[in-house]
């Protein structure tokens, strides 16, 4: 691994390396931390959306439903599809998708 | 089968680059390219269909799929299984021949839980790939990847499992070969076959409308599943669970993403279904055993990642 910036979890404290053209997500699974959820590391579930509150970062394609161009200006992106340009300090959001979870096993009847 | 619907024909899946995506289904899945067209789709077959296609891929601003695609017998099938739709109240669209390539017309509609399904009889005949249909050799050279034998099946996530199954059931003629019950006694995940396989579609209870789980390629033996995973592995792909066994249809399976976050999954082995088969019915409070046989632990991302 190359020169490497900082990735902080304002959220959570955890901080962890990030080595040239690595994506966020891929440099916290492969050390070992958990601080953001990791789903389908290709951009297109969501499930790893954080909020990038200090730094620059460049991304590679990311769905539109789960992030607008609108939500890229507010720093609202996905982990597995950024690579940092200078330390991040990045932080975790709300998780929409989680809540529907529990409801998988204990929908209502449809009949 | 007994109204007509023969089998899965075709799936068509987004991706957000495409030349990442045939990458994908082609090296590591080990389809073939048949063809492209004007919109830039590229059309994809397992070795052994017979069929032109039977993945589609189209790029798009978010994964997931558009639509999934049975062959019925003929045209006087397709004729009456579109009239049986409208009967039933099913809103239908009339999709022309040639919209996809060497396909003839397609009848779509939606169902409740938010999903595109298609009927149509004809598709170019293009025979095996790679092998003669007189003395054919047990299977071609210059296969890539996991040499994926089939398209097989698909797992969507959508409410209103109990209408769908209504129309896949009363209408279609697919049959209920397995369940998971709540402990209410609702049906929460429906596996459906219109042959004897144990599923060629598949729903689980889902909130959000129109999710799309996973699109399932058949492999022949465990050895090949492992082997599956070793390319996984050397090709740094994206890997979500496996090897392992459902419980649910007792396939040897492994789950992986494609680069833009679509679920796939090659499998082997798992039960049969006759007509005469009662359902199996595994309890939602065992979801654990009956998704993940080995761990009988859910992992949270099975039910949550979706595109
Ligand atoms: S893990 Fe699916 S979008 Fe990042
Ligand atoms: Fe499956």
């Amino acid at each position: 691994m190359g020169r490497g910036f900082q990735v902080t979890n304002r959220t959570t404290g955890d901080s962890f390396a990030c080595g040239d053209g690595q994506s966020v997500l891929k440099a916290m699974e492969q050390q070992g931390f958990k601080c953001v959820p990791v789903g389908c590391r290709g951009g297109g579930c969501g499930y790893c959306k954080i909020k990038v509150v200090e730094g620059d970062f460049e991304c590679g394609k990311m769905s539109k439903a789960h992030v607008p161009p609108e939500a890229i200006e507010q720093g609202e992106v996905l982990a597995c599809r950024i690579y940092p340009l200078t330390d991040l300090i990045i932080e975790c959001l709300p998780q929409p998708a989680a809540g529907l979870a529990s409801k998988q096993t204990t929908t209502k009847a449809l009949r | 089968m007994k109204k007509g619907v023969m089998r899965p024909g075709h799936v068509q899946i987004r991706v957000l680059d495409m030349d990442e995506a045939v990458k994908h289904y082609t090296d590591l899945l080990g389809l073939i390219e048949t063809d492209r067209d004007d919109q830039g789709r590229v059309y994809l077959k397992a070795w052994t269909e017979v069929d032109k296609f039977s993945v589609v891929l189209v790029q798009a601003d978010e994964p997931g799929c558009d639509f999934m695609g049975f062959k019925v017998v003929d045209e006087a099938a397709l004729n009456q299984l579109e009239k049986d739709l409208v009967d039933y109240g099913v809103e239908v669209e009339q999709v022309p021949a040639e919209e996809l390539k060497d396909c003839g017309r397609r009848v779509r509609f939606t169902v409740p839980s938010g999903h595109a399904f298609e009927l149509y009889a004809d598709k170019k005949y293009t025979g095996k790939w790679g092998v003669s249909s007189v003395n054919p050799e047990a299977w071609p050279r210059g296969l890539q990847g996991m040499k994926a034998v089939r398209f097989d099946h698909c797992l969507f996530y959508g409410p209103e499992l109990a209408a769908v199954y209504d129309i896949f059931v009363n209408v279609l003629g697919f049959h209920l070969a397995e369940q998971v019950l709540d402990p209410e006694g609702t049906r929460v995940a429906q596996f459906l076959t219109v042959s004897m396989k144990e599923h060629d579609v598949a729903f689980i209870h889902h909130e959000e409308k129109g999710k799309f789980h996973h699109a399932s390629f058949y492999l022949d033996t465990w050895e090949a599943v492992l082997r599956a995973a070793d390319l996984i592995s050397m090709t740094d792909t994206s890997i979500d669970i496996g090897p392992t066994r459902h419980g649910l249809t007792h396939g040897q399976t492994i789950y992986f993403f494609d680069p833009s976050g679509n679920r796939n999954e090659v499998f082997c082995g798992g039960d049969y279904h006759y007509p005469d088969h009662k359902p199996v019915t595994w309890k939602a409070e065992d979801l654990g055993k009956a998704i993940f046989y080995h761990d009988r632990v859910l992992n949270e991302r099975f039910l949550t990642v979706l595109t």
